[in-house]
């Protein structure tokens, strides 16, 4: 069983400088393995050896799935849970026309037998990561509608009507193996294990090598299963997020001066991220502290 | 004791009648009902709070009520509690949390046919004691519980 | 015209009917600043849930500001049947309300 200890945080009284995060990022390629499989097996391999009591799929329940007493809690809101309110708004804005008479159906034909295990996705065409939210305001702005914010609201609400529809189907990212397909996906893991912000913290600090451990009186989440369960009603927000909303919210915590939903940061950090989770079964929407 | 609230719901008969006008719009709730107890919601103690609903603080402590809530809350916005009495006659089912400005946070005002249990999530402002107020004909019945609050890691 | 703000689901087992009801409603305390405008969120919360069965109150609720945000609510009651109805309507301080009814399965 995990012991749980306290992480120390090393404040630094040092003047941070923000772009010290993406000086990082711009650094010439370092060594990082070019093979995603390998990626993926060995970051499975490591939260398996880290909690053997853990079946792998219950990794796509976060923080309960390796604390009991939050687990209680939790199991007591999925009785009822509060996301089923943004469910029933998604799923009438998805059944709702546009100005032009054409639906969200004709943009995503597979939405109601499940598609967003497919997301994010390399668009080999473009070289862009797509994105859920994306491609949801791509579709509204190529029919005439004006795009939706983000973070929360309208877009949350389609998002989790989506990902309701894809419950049970398993994580599928494909990292095709281009050169700029690649450089995402390497943009995206360098973000997770490099350090930023005052606090001077990674992804990694935090959901890797001291997932199961308590910062304060909140558990870390491992890093594997974190995007199965997104978007997410967290209880904090009393409402539902995207996932760039919790990235920004992750990032404003180490101190660091959070990138901007859907930017080519945040994208790319989903593409590494939810490709991390591939194989495990999908169980959105999610409702979390 | 305010019994007027009381009258309507246990009766069958009356309560189907009026139960009836109620369904069908005839008469709004407000005006079958007592109206909301507000000194008892405003009061900023427990005592002061079940005096103000009930008419006395004269409460017994029981181990006919579970009381169940986390040891530790994960967000003190929204704590899962559950209340089961196994009081016989049991009218109506209280929650108190003795730390939030005003204590008194809802009155479940049960049918004869309904059982002596509630469910519902509720915001504590810190640590506090949980209070379970069971009403049956003009006694009081309590127990509680402590859930802590903490300060999250993750930003709260 | 509008959904109704009120989930209900009501399963009967060995006489027993089992409701749950989930509600979507700010139930806002009063106390939280709005940090745009300095001033505080007015109080909008839930101050009675009627319940009915066939017309009859089997349930009705006081609440204040302290139910959480999208208030939850879980009670259970005997002599339905599948097939019945059961009837949920609150009312807040601003005197709005809203109803829903559910099948009891």
């Amino acid at each position: 069983m995990q012991e749980n200890k306290k992480l120390k945080v090393n404040i630094m009284k040092k003047i941070a400088v923000i772009v010290s995060a993406i000086c990082m990022l711009a650094a010439p390629f370092a060594s990082f393995a070019a093979n995603p499989a390998q990626d993926l097996k060995d970051f499975k391999g490591y939260f398996t050896d880290r909690f053997p009591d853990v079946p792998l799929q219950d990794f796509t329940n976060g923080v309960y799935s390796v604390d009991k007493a939050s687990r209680e809690q939790w199991e007591s809101f999925e009785e009822f849970a509060p996301y089923e309110i943004a469910i029933d708004k998604g799923e009438t804005l998805f059944n709702t026309a546009f100005k032009n008479g054409k639906t969200y159906a004709s943009c995503f034909p597979n939405a109601k037998k499940g598609m967003t295990q497919n997301y994010p996705y390399f668009d080999q065409k473009r070289n862009e990561v797509i994105t859920v939210e994306l491609a949801i305001n791509e579709c509204r702005t190529s029919n005439g509608e004006k795009p939706l914010k983000y973070k929360k609201g309208p877009i949350a609400h389609l998002s989790a009507y989506l990902s309701y529809q894809s419950r049970g189907a398993k994580g599928n990212v494909k990292i095709v193996d281009t050169p700029e397909s690649m450089q995402w996906y390497e943009q995206g893991k360098k973000h997770f294990y490099a350090k930023r912000g005052q606090l001077n913290m990674s992804c990694a600090d935090c959901h890797y090598y001291n997932a199961g451990n308590k910062i304060r009186a909140d558990i870390l989440s491992p890093a594997l299963g974190h995007t199965s369960h997104f978007p997410v009603y967290r209880n904090k927000w009393a409402g539902m997020g995207t996932l760039h909303r919790r990235y920004g919210g992750c990032n404003k915590q180490v101190r660091a001066k959070p990138f901007k939903a859907q930017s080519k940061e945040y994208r790319a950090l989903e593409y590494f991220h939810t490709y991390m989770s591939n194989g495990l079964v999908l169980n959105g929407p999610g409702v979390r502290k | 004791m305010n019994n007027k609230r009381r009258s309507f719901i246990k009766s069958s008969a009356a309560a189907g009648a009026f139960g009836v006008a109620v369904g069908a719009g005839l008469i709004a709730p407000r005006a079958v009902l007592a109206a909301w107890p507000k000194a008892a919601f405003e009061a900023k103690e427990v005592n002061a709070a079940v005096q103000g609903a009930f008419g006395s603080s004269a409460m017994a402590e029981s181990s006919d009520i579970t009381l169940k809530a986390p040891e530790i809350a994960e967000n003190g916005a929204v704590v899962p509690i559950t209340v089961t009495s196994k009081i016989p006659n049991t009218e109506s089912i209280s929650l108190l949390i003795s730390e939030n400005p005003t204590p008194l946070t809802a009155t479940f005002h049960l049918g004869s046919n309904t059982e002596g249990f509630v469910s519902t999530r509720v915001k504590m402002s810190k640590t506090s004691d949980v209070v379970a107020v069971v009403k049956s004909g003009d006694k009081l019945f309590s127990t509680k519980l402590t859930v802590k609050v903490t300060i999250g890691g993750c930003g709260g | 015209m509008a959904k109704s703000s009120i989930k209900v689901r009501a399963k009967v087992k060995k006489g027993t009917t089992t409701v749950k009801a989930l509600i979507s409603h700010a139930m806002e305390t009063g106390m939280r600043k709005n940090k745009k405008t300095g001033k505080n969120f007015p109080a909008h919360f839930i101050q009675e849930v009627t319940c009915s069965h066939n017309g009859t109150n089997v349930m009705t609720a006081d609440w204040g500001t302290a139910i959480s945000k999208n208030p939850y609510l879980s009670f259970k009651f005997n002599g339905a049947k599948s097939g019945d109805t059961l009837k949920v309507s609150w009312v807040d301080n601003k005197g709005e309300s809203d109803s829903a009814e559910a099948k009891i399965k």
